[in-house]
């Protein structure tokens, strides 16, 4: 009785369940299995070895891409939550007409419609030892000498991540804004909560499953990125991503690959470790 | 102007390719099925060239379809994959690391028209007899087999050839002399303080260890006993003086494809890196001063050329034969040394260049009127020469061979700590 009465559950969960069978978990248990392999220049050897994982741990090298892995991804997600933030609070509370709202939004996610690259790469003829911004800084006369941390630097590094990824923090706070109840403001006011305190005690707690959402995009993909990293530090800089990228390259798929597994290892745990401060669920 | 003398020339030359084609015997059997032959070829974008499909096409009857991938992916796929391709336009280096695969057939030199008027450097290691063979991998070290089916390189020629080799140039340093204001002799320019934070070097492991090996031998801190083929020791000490002149600033960028070079250099981010000769060109053409600088330690040399697939046989091998015939009897030849490559049988070459060309590209003559590329753009004004000269003083100053290491994969984990750093 209880199987028959479960059975359209399974029928209609089914082809999904296919579908990220075949093209989430068999791929990521692939890479699981090649990660144990043994390669050598030009080939690789299905007999199991931990030599791939030794060599990761035991390199510094591992240790300080992964470190600056983090930090770009601290720094990235601290600056994106703050514009993020702002940008959808205006949206959400400043702005009165819901058409209003919906254009400034769309203006938001115009430069988007061209592809991540470009929209990087853009950034290099700007920031260049030549570039527009240079040029401009020193035609002020507020510098005499082009300055060149502004490109090939990990300050170009994260004002490209940023530039990339704000939208995704904007989107999801904007939507967890939108369904605050307006009254519950009102309430605040009348209880004599100062703007200030509206917002620390009020609309920052419920909008905290929208940061969650937007904190795991941006953190997932800064962690997950390379060529960004490369582009803009002109391959001076390393994440782990482009650690990864350099062993495909050379053919060392299963060190890649091992460096692959360490990587998600690392992301999963802060994605859960994230998901224990708040519960989107209620969100979704 | 030099629009109609362009098409003037190319009508020339049509006529003079029409008539090699027609000198080249084609049994009638084959004017019928060799149509329904198809090629694959694949290599890096040097010279995988869609021109010369089509002239393939007109010249032979059959189909070559081309592939351009990276060098590393060109490995990859010629060591893994051997039933992708029929024609493999790799280079030397890589034909070692792949050869020992077993994935490629070597040719009979015999059924090779012009294999006597192939360059001595392909064949017995010297261009003249007096030549003394670089370091690395020496394309003739990796050319010869002593059988059709053997996997063992052998010490001269044998008739049995593993590459017919198709392409090959003389690599140095690219400056920007407007930007820099003085002669630069050495590679131990590139890490000279006074280029701090203006300087680069390619991110490819296998070349960038040997560009690195000529500076550091240039500076004299390291005596290598071979530069194609360094001790771990060795390793170490050049990525350390590298990583130090990293840390201290000296790289703006690293970079890993032809277009990031040349941007580096046309907006001079970077007055003075590793560079490949048509990158330069690509500066100059937009009117950027850029020089090819000819360097006192000598160049490092690069080679490529084209291995059979192990399953090509019948009818398809001939036609692979023919297609090596007609690669070596000059048209190819004239393209690619009109771009500032070389080829392997520059006399046939010659019948496809004009005399000016001739004597700009190969003989280091002043050039007597412009010079264009085979695309139509202008690369040389009348009065101007090549930088570094001839054919003889360009490759007979090779200092070693693009090659890769027995410690190749020490040397990767290195470059990439060295990345990293």
């Amino acid at each position: 009785m209880r199987i028959n009465g479960s059975l359209p559950g399974w029928v209609q969960a089914a082809p999904l369940a296919l579908v990220m069978l075949a093209f989430l978990v068999a791929p990521i248990v692939m890479i699981g299995v090649v990660s144990f392999w043994q390669a050598t220049e030009f080939s690789i050897i299905p007999a199991f070895t931990l030599e791939n994982y030794e060599f990761l741990f035991a390199s510094p090298v591992t240790w300080k891409v992964f470190l600056a892995t983090f930090k770009y991804a601290a720094i990235t997600w601290a600056l994106t939550l703050s514009i993020g933030f702002t940008v959808a609070y205006f949206l959400a509370f400043h702005v009165r007409s819901q058409n209003m709202q919906i254009a400034l939004f769309l203006l938001c996610t115009i430069p988007f419609w061209t592809s991540n690259i470009i929209r990087m790469i853009s950034w290099i003829p700007f920031l260049g030892r030549n570039g527009i911004a240079n040029q401009t800084l020193i035609s002020w006369g507020v510098i005499d000498q082009p300055l060149e941390w502004l490109l090939y630097s990990d300050f170009s590094v994260i004002l490209a991540f940023v530039h990339l990824y704000t939208l995704c923090m904007v989107v999801p706070i904007f939507n967890t804004m939108m369904r605050i109840d307006r009254s519950l403001l009102e309430a605040a006011r009348d209880a004599g909560a100062s703007g200030v305190q509206t917002l620390v005690n009020v609309i920052l707690p419920l909008t905290k499953p929208g940061i969650m959402i937007g904190t795991i995009f941006v953190v997932t993909l800064v962690m997950g990125d390379f060529i960004t990293v490369r582009f803009m530090s002109g391959s001076q800089s390393a994440n782990v991503g482009r650690l990864i990228s350099n062993d495909i390259a050379l053919l060392q798929y299963p060190s890649a690959a091992a460096t692959s597994i360490v990587l998600l290892a690392t992301v999963l745990i802060v994605i859960g470790i994230l998901l224990r401060f708040v519960n989107i669920r209620k969100e979704l | 102007m030099s629009e109609m003398r362009y098409s003037r020339r190319s009508i020339l030359k049509t006529g003079a390719a029409a008539m090699a084609a027609s000198a080249l015997p084609a049994p009638m059997i084959w004017a019928q099925e060799i149509k329904d032959i198809t090629l694959r070829q694949f290599g890096t974008g040097v010279s995988n060239l869609n021109d010369v499909a089509r002239k393939v096409k007109e010249d032979l009857g059959f189909t070559l379809s081309m592939t351009a991938l990276d060098s590393d992916a060109v490995t990859q796929r010629a060591a893994t994959q051997p039933d992708s391709f029929d024609i493999a336009d790799i280079e030397y280096w890589i034909c070692k690391k792949v050869w020992p695969t077993g994935n490629l057939q070597a040719m009979d030199t015999s059924k090779i028209k012009n294999y006597d008027k192939i360059v001595g450097i392909f064949r017995s290691g010297k261009l003249t007899p007096e030549s003394v063979i670089a370091q690395g991998t020496a394309p003739h070290t990796v050319g010869f087999v002593e059988g059709p089916d053997s996997t063992v390189f052998a010490k001269e020629e044998t008739g049995w050839m593993t590459l017919i080799p198709t392409i090959y140039n003389a690599d140095t340093l690219g400056i920007r002399p407007d930007l820099i204001g003085r002669p630069i002799e050495s590679w131990a320019e590139l890490l000279n303080p006074e280029f701090r934070g203006k300087a680069s070097i390619l991110d490819i492991s296998s070349i960038g260890i040997m560009d690195m090996a000529m500076v550091c031998e240039a500076m004299g801190e390291i005596t290598y006993g071979d530069k194609g083929n360094m001790t771990r020791e060795e390793i170490d000490r050049t990525m350390a003086i590298f990583t130090e002149a990293k840390k201290s600033g000296q790289f703006r960028a690293f970079w890993k494809t032809f277009d990031e070079s040349v941007n580096l250099m046309a907006s001079g981010e970077v007055v003075i890196q590793s560079m490949w000769s048509p990158a330069i060109t690509a500066v100059k053409s937009r009117g950027i001063p850029c020089v090819y600088q000819p360097l006192k330690e000598g160049y490092r040399s690069w080679g490529g050329g084209i291995g059979l697939s192990k399953n090509l046989s019948g009818m398809a091998l001939e036609a692979a034969y023919e297609y090596i015939n007609w690669y070596l009897s000059g048209w190819v030849g004239g393209y690619l040394m009109r771009q500032g490559y070389y080829s392997a049988v520059p006399e046939t070459s010659k019948n496809f260049m004009t005399e000016n060309e001739w004597g700009y590209w190969f003989e280091g003559k002043p050039a007597t009127d412009t010079i264009t590329s085979p695309t139509g753009d202008t690369l040389a004004q009348a009065g101007e020469v090549r930088d570094g000269g001839s054919f003889e003083e360009r490759m007979g100053r090779v200092a070693c061979w693009n090659a890769v290491m027995d410690e190749n994969r020490y040397m990767v984990r290195k470059w990439n700590e060295f990345i990293a750093s």
